[in-house]
């Protein structure tokens, strides 16, 4: 005790320089994680959110009772799971592609240019959409469709059509830059494995398969094991802006964060999204850990903790 | 002798596929900029034509009217701008200031309270409380409904970045070099800012620049939290744009005035035209920063 207060003494400088961030890390999210309680509340604005009653399970009783549920949990897996896997081959693909090209100058292009997509917001993202699938102007509605006799298509009623394009959209937002976190991992394989390799009589393939893949996965798996872990999150933006919040495409497009939001800000529903926000962090937690542990099995330094 | 030469034929993919991944890459390159092209020429056409003839690649009579529309009718788009100029600037250098602040006393080896705050960070990575008690706290408790701050603060809590700083720290900054300051006498807020921050700024500037493209491009905290028009950013002037051209259309369809509305007002090329303007600082500088983008990336992911 002593030695604490004099530790406090000795280093309040260091701790001085500590207490600002640390209280805007307070605020924005050790308070909200006290308050997925409210999940339990039946909130009224009379009492207050601290002074409504306690509610029990009824919030999720309702919650579960619709199909809602059920949908939203299916299509966030459902779509990050598509896009966890293509993505990692994608991108893997690429960067080894990318390491090919002899060229310094020409490589460094193609960098530059494939990175790119992933510095517009996904408010920009939904007008590139948008100007390809516009009902009557839209370029593939417009000119490349009626080729294959569909005319005055309006995808934003068709929701079977959105699964495709919401994983182009993602595919052409993120592929370019996961390939450079591979692209650094294979920069940094020893140039004498392939000497050897080729002394062996390996051709480009074999070096491909026998040495740059194998020395990959372990930065795949744990990049993979990581991104299993936000399973239960989805990229708000591609499925609230690039869908146009479209009524109709709901069946195919609503995910967990969607729902939770229509619920907070448009519905004024909060028992419903309180539940299915408590649903989310408290299924997203295990799973953050069980990936972690996961990942710390299989090697101890990539682990987060 | 036979070695180098076996060396250089290890790098070299033979001809015909090379010229096939260079196809491939040419490709997938046009795939990433020809939507950006076809947003340009439809800000760059003619409505009447564009009504007519739909969305092209290439605009067939250049015509600036969107562009001139835009700047005329500039109090929108210039209180946005300075909304998110602001925005971007007060919270680039807090939120790199903070940043350090937190990856400073992290990094010293002799601070007893290390692991305690290195576990205040982690939690936060692991578990979030979401959106709707972090809503319900910044509207009813710290009652920021149309204000700035509601922009700003949210972007200030980045676990993953101090780590990164943290990691810097201990790479570049010598043990013997804040020792020898002490011994001169040095406060150790001088010692943070005179020494150890100037020698950091490599990853101050990628951080920096992290954060001000997160600023830019944030739209998910003016939907929440902005009501009043004088406060809107230039993402959510476009998402209202995007919305409410759909509304127009639905609202005034058949009555007469939609023909008028469009012979004013050009709203199709206008649009386009209001994501080009906002995305050209961004394309602008990103050229001559992508090093520095890469480099924080990898570093992150090597040490996160």
């Amino acid at each position: 005790m002593v030695r604490l207060g004099r530790n406090v003494v000795k280093y309040r400088v260091l701790l001085l320089m500590l207490l600002p961030p640390a209280a805007v890390f307070f605020i924005n999210c050790y308070i909200p994680m006290f308050g997925i309680f409210i999940a339990f509340k039946n909130i009224n604005y009379v009492d207050g959110i601290l002074g409504s009653p306690w509610a029990g399970w009824s919030n999720f009783r309702f919650l579960f009772a619709t199909s809602d549920a059920w949908r939203v949990t299916v299509n966030t897996i459902s779509y990050n799971a598509a896009f966890i896997v293509t993505g990692l081959i994608l991108s893997v693909a690429v960067a080894i592609a990318v390491n090919e090209v002899r060229s310094r100058l020409a490589s460094r292009f193609y960098q530059t240019v494939m990175i790119m997509p992933n510095f517009l917001s996904m408010v920009v993202v939904s007008y590139i959409v948008y100007a390809f699938l516009h009902p009557e102007y839209g370029f593939l509605v417009k000119h490349v469709l009626p080729l294959f006799g569909y005319s005055d298509v309006n995808a934003y009623m068709h929701p079977q059509a959105w699964p495709y394009i919401l994983w182009l959209t993602k595919m052409w937002h993120s592929v370019g830059i996961g390939s450079v976190i591979y692209l650094a991992a294979i920069t940094g394989i020893s140039e004498e494995l392939y000497e050897a390799a080729v002394m062996d009589g390996a051709g480009k393939w074999q070096q491909i398969v026998r040495i740059t893949l194998p020395l990959l996965t372990p930065v795949m798996v744990i990049l993979t094991i990581l991104n299993l872990g936000g399973i239960f999150r989805s990229d708000f933006g591609l499925f609230y802006h690039v869908t146009l919040d479209s009524g109709a495409l709901r069946s195919t497009t609503d995910v967990i964060d969607t729902y939770v939001y229509r619920g907070l800000i448009q519905l004024n529903d909060l028992g419903m999204s309180s539940a299915a926000n408590f649903y989310q962090s408290v299924v997203g937690f295990f799973l953050v850990i069980g990936a972690n542990s996961l990942a710390r099995r299989l090697n101890r330094d990539t682990a987060l903790f | 002798m036979t070695k180098t030469t076996n060396v250089k034929a290890y790098q070299q993919v033979s001809g015909l596929a090379g010229i096939g991944l260079h196809l491939l890459f040419i490709v997938f390159s046009l795939a990433c900029i020809l939507p950006l092209v076809l947003i340009v020429a439809i800000s760059l056409s003619n409505e009447k034509l564009l009504t007519l003839k739909g969305y092209k690649f290439w605009p067939e009579e250049i015509d600036w009217s969107a562009y001139r529309y835009l700047f005329n009718d500039s109090e929108t788009l210039f209180k946005a701008y300075g909304v998110t100029l602001t925005v971007t600037f007060v919270g680039t250098i807090l939120a790199v200031l903070l940043i350090a602040l937190y990856a400073y006393p992290l990094f010293r080896k002799d601070f007893p309270f290390k692991k305690a705050f290195n576990l205040y960070l982690l939690i936060t990575m692991l578990f979030s409380g979401g959106l709707v008690p972090f809503y319900l706290f910044y509207i009813n408790y710290l009652h920021l409904r149309d204000s700035l701050i509601a922009l700003i603060l949210p972007g200030l809590s980045n676990a993953f970045y101090i780590f990164i700083t943290r990691t810097f720290f201990q790479q570049t900054v010598p043990e013997e070099m804040i020792e020898s300051g002490k011994l001169d006498g040095a406060s150790e807020w001088r010692i943070f800012f005179q020494l150890v921050l100037p020698i950091s700024l490599p990853v101050l500037a990628t951080i920096g620049l992290f954060t001000t493209l997160m600023y830019w491009n944030d739209w998910f905290n003016s939907l929440l939290f902005i009501n009043d028009t004088d406060k809107f950013s230039l993402q959510y002037v476009m998402i209202q744009m995007i919305r409410q051209a759909e509304f127009f259309k639905n609202q005034l369809a058949g009555s007469g005035v939609a023909l008028l509305v469009q012979e004013t007002v050009p709203t199709e090329s206008l649009r386009m035209a209001m994501v080009v303007v906002s995305i050209g600082p961004i394309l602008f500088v990103y050229p001559f920063f992508q090093k520095y983008f890469t480099k924080g990336l990898t570093v992150g992911a090597i040490k996160g």
